[in-house]
């Protein structure tokens, strides 16, 4: 079966902080209602906390990071989930049960299957 | 092929070719699980078909030979690529198995796949509709890129994409359940519309292969209504197409420019169209007593228009109630314009002048400033006419439309 990252992009907030808790217990009850199909996932810390990795000059090279996060984007990437699925109807109609789907936006990208 | 014989049996086997052709991609589709493969393999078969036929004539069961042929291409193909993941040596075994003539059912609900796997929303719009005119209607892709005036490349380019989201992503081939079919269906047929209309803007009348699209459309849309008989917004789709496309002979001039409904010739209209296009309306209608769907309301607009002997002698009175019903289940700023325009001729243009007025979201649209220019101009208020007609030409209009906003826009003072 098919597999598909979820990438939720929403408000860049700290989801830890309790007054997110009634989101935070959202996500519970997806997580409750698609154990089934969850392979894996996580909610992240807000983008101020990213560090931004580059090697310059090939592998081995000179690691430059820089403070936040790849791009700027006015809703953040805030977590994933690793889902399988029969096909991407049902992952859509998984990804619309996320609470991201309605707080901001959910992508889903199909997963290369490893090889071997 | 010189001879005009000749000429016509190698269209009709092209045609031939090209609608059997589908069947046997939806078919080969579904038992090789991956379109694009099943598209190369039937356009070889294809090829070989027109040599062959041309030659020994067409075979008893033209379908189950292309069928044939196409899945030795496609296993020839699979065995030829080295380290094959197990999935495709599977669809191998998988496809011996299969039998050359499934029957008329199969094909049926295979057609019914292909054309919900072309059209499902997880796809751009623009790339359904490529998708249906190299897949569904048959075209190769050096036609569908002249057709959507993209450049080969680009075309190619995009079809390729879009095969590979439907593999990759896992866009499911099958039939919609019960459902998800209303929204799927009304995805399937905006995109035959667009197919559509991508034709009827065509004016360069020297560019036969665009307004060919138009033709396309209809056959695609008598295709899904074979498939689904009776579905209303496949009946109101066909209707509304037909019921424009009897204007074509009179639509566009000889200099190749639109002609305005009002100053077409409607002897020249295609009756035939236009009685097949009023019936369907009707069992549109019948069948959705409660919410009457989109394009039946459309069309029985465009019905209006085509049972008119005149331009004025056109019922405005009913143009209107059925605008009335439109903005029941599709409510937008075009819609609510159009309406506008069928109150100034029903009424007077004061009040359409203010129905328009009240729309926001208009500014970039040139009609709407087109219609106020109109609208102004027969309520005798010059300058302000000719300030909408110029703000209409500054945005994209149509040489006819734009030749008589230069009447406008040259009646009032001029701005320097």
């Amino acid at each position: 079966m098919p597999q598909y990252a979820a990438l939720i992009y929403s408000r860049d907030v700290d989801w830890s902080q309790p007054e997110f808790a009634a989101d935070t217990a959202e996500y519970g009850a997806f997580g409750q209602s698609a154990a089934a199909i969850i392979r894996g996932g996580a909610a992240l810390y807000p983008t101020a906390t990213a560090t931004t990795v580059r090697v310059h000059g090939g592998k081995g090279g000179d690691v430059v990071t820089t403070d936040g996060p790849y791009a700027e984007t006015k809703e953040a990437l805030t977590g994933f989930y690793l889902l399988e699925c029969d096909d991407l109807d049902h992952a859509i109609a998984t990804a619309a049960q996320i609470p991201g789907s309605w707080d901001g936006a959910v992508e889903v990208r199909p997963v290369i299957p490893m090889m071997g | 092929m010189t001879e005009p014989v000749d000429a016509d049996a190698a269209s009709a086997l092209a045609r031939l070719v090209r609608s059997e052709g589908r069947a046997v991609v939806a078919t080969l589709t579904r038992q090789l699980g991956d379109l694009g493969r099943a598209e190369d393999a039937v356009q070889e078969a294809a090829l070989q078909a027109l040599e062959a036929w041309a030659h020994q004539g067409v075979p008893p069961n033209p379908r189950a030979w292309l069928l044939r042929t196409a899945r030795h291409r496609a296993i020839d193909r699979i065995r030829r690529e080295q380290a094959r993941p197990d999935k495709e040596s599977e669809a191998v075994r998988t496809l011996e198995r299969e039998p050359d003539q499934p029957s008329d059912s199969v094909v049926h609900d295979d057609l019914l796949r292909l054309v919900f796997t072309c059209c499902h929303p997880a796809l751009a719009p623009d790339v359904q509709v490529a998708l249906s005119l190299r897949t569904l209607c048959g075209l190769t892709t050096v036609e569908v890129a002249r057709a959507m005036l993209v450049g080969e490349a680009a075309m190619a380019k995009r079809l390729t994409r879009a095969r590979q989201k439907i593999a990759v992503a896992a866009i499911p081939y099958r039939v919609p359940p019960d459902h998800e079919l209303p929204d799927r269906l009304a995805t399937v047929a905006t995109t035959v519309y667009l197919v559509f209309n991508e034709g009827y803007a065509a004016t360069a009348g020297d560019d036969h292969l665009r307004t060919s699209l138009c033709e396309e459309a209809i056959r695609l849309a008598r295709l899904l209504l074979d498939l689904l008989p009776g579905e209303p917004p496949l009946q109101g789709l066909l209707a509304l197409m037909l019921l424009q496309h009897a204007r074509s002979a009179v639509r566009i001039d000889a200099a190749g420019d639109v002609v305005l409904l009002a100053d077409q010739d409607r002897s020249r209209w295609d009756p035939a169209a236009i009685q097949e296009g009023v019936v369907l309306v009707g069992e549109g209608l019948r069948r959705t007593p409660g919410r009457p769907d989109p394009f039946v309301v459309q069309a029985a607009i465009a019905a209006c228009h085509d049972l008119a002997p005149t331009y004025a002698d056109t019922d405005w009175a009913a143009v209107v109630s059925w605008y009335d019903v439109l903005l029941t289940v599709q409510d937008t700023p075009v819609v609510r314009l159009n309406r506008a325009a069928a109150i100034a001729e029903r009424d007077d243009p004061e009040v359409a002048l203010a129905l328009l007025d009240e729309l926001t979201g208009l500014e970039r649209y040139p009609f709407w400033h087109a219609s106020r220019a109109e609208l102004l101009a027969r309520l005798a208020r010059a300058a302000e006419a000719a300030d909408a007609a110029r703000t209409a030409l500054a945005l994209d209009v149509s040489t006819p439309l734009a030749r008589r906003l230069q009447r406008l826009a040259g009646a009032g003072p001029d701005r320097a």
